[in-house]
């Protein structure tokens, strides 16, 4: 780990001024992430504000019958928080696929919406990576593969985010709500994780030295069906290779809504509204749910030691939906 | 992202840690993590290093009753908690009930990964949300055993937590 110099931040104010002393500096919440990378030499700040005592401490509900989640709020606390657990078991699920119990108690919501690639060639610091040293190449590309994207991929760049509370956010809908020196504003789940394109530096749309203060779930969390199902290579405490978040709305027999998202398989948590537009208003069944799935593999390509993916996903989703329908 | 010039200066700081029930004074550097604090600053050896990448649990204490990995949290970020190392838990002639249920069962071979088993089986059991064996067996997954003790530490915690189902 390189050196660098620390601070604990007693307000906001004092978050935004330690963090404009230096373009390197960094904010500390659970630091399962960033202290991992700092010891592998990833990241290598040169100063770290502690944001622990900041105020994004609770889950309160909002005026539009929503929750509102803090952002150190820690994952284990928020999967087993009463509300979280009856109105959005769907979150509750995700989160605890992810991780460790350990883990779990410390990794805050923040922390996790911004954790970053486990791409190998990403952690391997004598390695070219255009994420972490721009201009350098993609070792992933012609390299090994397996656990990489299959959607919305570049030449730049071929990681997947690997969250799994992400997939269950995206599928929801929720809000990123963000503060910074210029103000607060709020980020559509959908727009806070972007795709590598020609930086694939940049994992998300969040402005250096912004602060994410919470994240807001809508009314409605899919708690009558709903499923996650996270595919690995071993059945615990390891990250996502295909997971599917699923959520349907049944209405007299017919699909009012229904939600789709996919992690393991993009820079983002990926969503395909075409797919599931298609299968609202139809009857729930096996047949639909197939060719939703085909609707959301065409887009997909492999690299190679991940083509297993596409037809793993396509299964995956029709499992998910089954399942889900039933639960 | 490459790193820019250092800033300012790295001095250690003068810290004080209440670590099993008792005061600990120490100067460390800000990047000196809680388990280096307690293995390399303070002698307290027990706390194990197996991955220092939050992958294997040997490292797990309770901080405030919770479990965590000590590898990955900086040791200035625990003034004013309440932290509890295998150190804290039991004595010779006063074993904890997990710890008495490990030797009962022979849950471990070379005993590397037993502190952090321990530690975290406490975690655990205070979580209470174990209902079955399968359950112990997933909120367990966060502490590897080399040696592959896993069915008698599975079996150990079930003796202390009492009749639960398959
Ligand atoms: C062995 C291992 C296995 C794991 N398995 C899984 C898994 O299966 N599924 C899964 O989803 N995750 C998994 N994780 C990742 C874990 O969920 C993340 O490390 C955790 O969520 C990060 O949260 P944190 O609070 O510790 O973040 P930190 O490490 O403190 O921070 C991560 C990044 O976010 C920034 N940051 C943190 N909070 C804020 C904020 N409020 N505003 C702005 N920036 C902020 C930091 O500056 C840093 O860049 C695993 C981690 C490990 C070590
Ligand atoms: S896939 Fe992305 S993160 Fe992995 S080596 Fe290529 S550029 Fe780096
Ligand atoms: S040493 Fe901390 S988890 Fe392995
Ligand atoms: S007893 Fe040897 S590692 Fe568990």
């Amino acid at each position: 780990m390189n050196r660098f110099t620390f601070n604990k931040a007693g307000n906001i104010a004092d978050a935004f001024s330690s963090q404009q002393q230096s373009d390197f500096s960094k904010f500390i919440a659970g630091g399962t992430n960033l202290l991992d990378l700092m010891k592998e030499n990833v990241e290598r700040p040169d100063h770290l504000t502690d944001i622990n005592a900041l105020p994004f401490q609770e889950i309160g509900m909002n005026e539009d019958g929503g929750l509102r989640l803090g952002a150190l709020v820690t994952n284990a606390d928020t999967a087993y928080h009463p509300e979280v657990e009856k109105r959005y078991p769907l979150i509750s699920h995700a989160i605890l696929a992810g991780a460790s119990p350990q883990l779990r108690n410390k990794a805050t919501n923040g922390g996790n919406l911004l954790q970053r690639t486990r791409c190998y060639y990403f952690y391997d610091t004598a390695l070219p990576c255009n994420k972490r040293k721009p201009g350098s190449g993609c070792g992933a590309l012609q390299g090994f593969n397996r656990i990489h994207a299959i959607f919305g991929t570049s030449d730049h760049c071929i990681a997947t985010h690997p969250s799994d509370f992400c997939v269950a956010l995206a599928a929801l809908g929720a809000r990123v709500n963000v503060t910074g020196p210029s103000g607060e504003r709020t980020i559509e789940f959908e727009d806070f994780h972007r795709l590598p394109e020609d930086t694939p530096e940049k994992d998300t749309n969040l402005h250096p030295g912004e602060l994410v203060t919470s994240i807001d779930l809508p009314e409605y969390g899919f708690h009558e069906n709903y499923k996650y199902l996270k595919i690995r290579d071993r059945a615990s405490y390891a990250f996502a290779l295909v997971s599917v978040a699923a959520g349907l709305k049944i209405n007299d027999g017919k699909i009012e809504d229904v939600r789709i998202a996919l992690g393991g398989v993009a820079h983002k948590p990926w969503r395909n509204k075409e797919a599931e537009n298609m299968l609202k208003g139809t009857t729930p069944e096996k047949s639909a749910f197939e060719q939703a799935a085909d609707l959301i593999l065409k887009d997909a390509r492999g690299f190679g030691h991940n083509d297993f993916k596409i037809i793993l996903a396509k299964r995956a989703i029709v499992k998910t939906l089954s399942e889900a329908l039933n639960s | 992202m490459e790193q820019a010039t250092l800033l300012g200066t790295h001095e250690s700081t003068a810290i004080k840690l209440s670590i099993n029930g008792k005061d600990h004074s120490l100067n460390v550097e800000p990047w000196v993590v809680l388990l280096d604090a307690l293995r390399e600053y303070l002698s307290l050896t027990g706390t194990k290093k197996g991955c220092d990448h939050g992958q294997c649990g040997a490292c797990t204490v309770l901080i405030n009753g919770k479990r965590i990995n000590s590898c990955l949290t900086l040791a200035v970020m625990h003034e004013g908690d309440e932290i509890t190392t295998i150190e804290g838990i039991g004595s010779s002639d006063n074993l904890h009930p997990l710890q008495q249920a490990f030797i009962d069962h022979d849950a471990f071979q070379c005993g590397y990964c037993t502190p952090g088993q321990i530690c975290s089986a406490i975690g655990l059991l205070s979580e209470n949300k174990v209902k079955t064996t399968a359950d112990i067996r997933e909120l367990m997954s966060g502490n590897l055993c080399r040696c592959g003790a896993y069915q008698n530490i599975v079996a150990a915690i079930k003796q202390v937590k009492g009749n639960i189902a398959e």
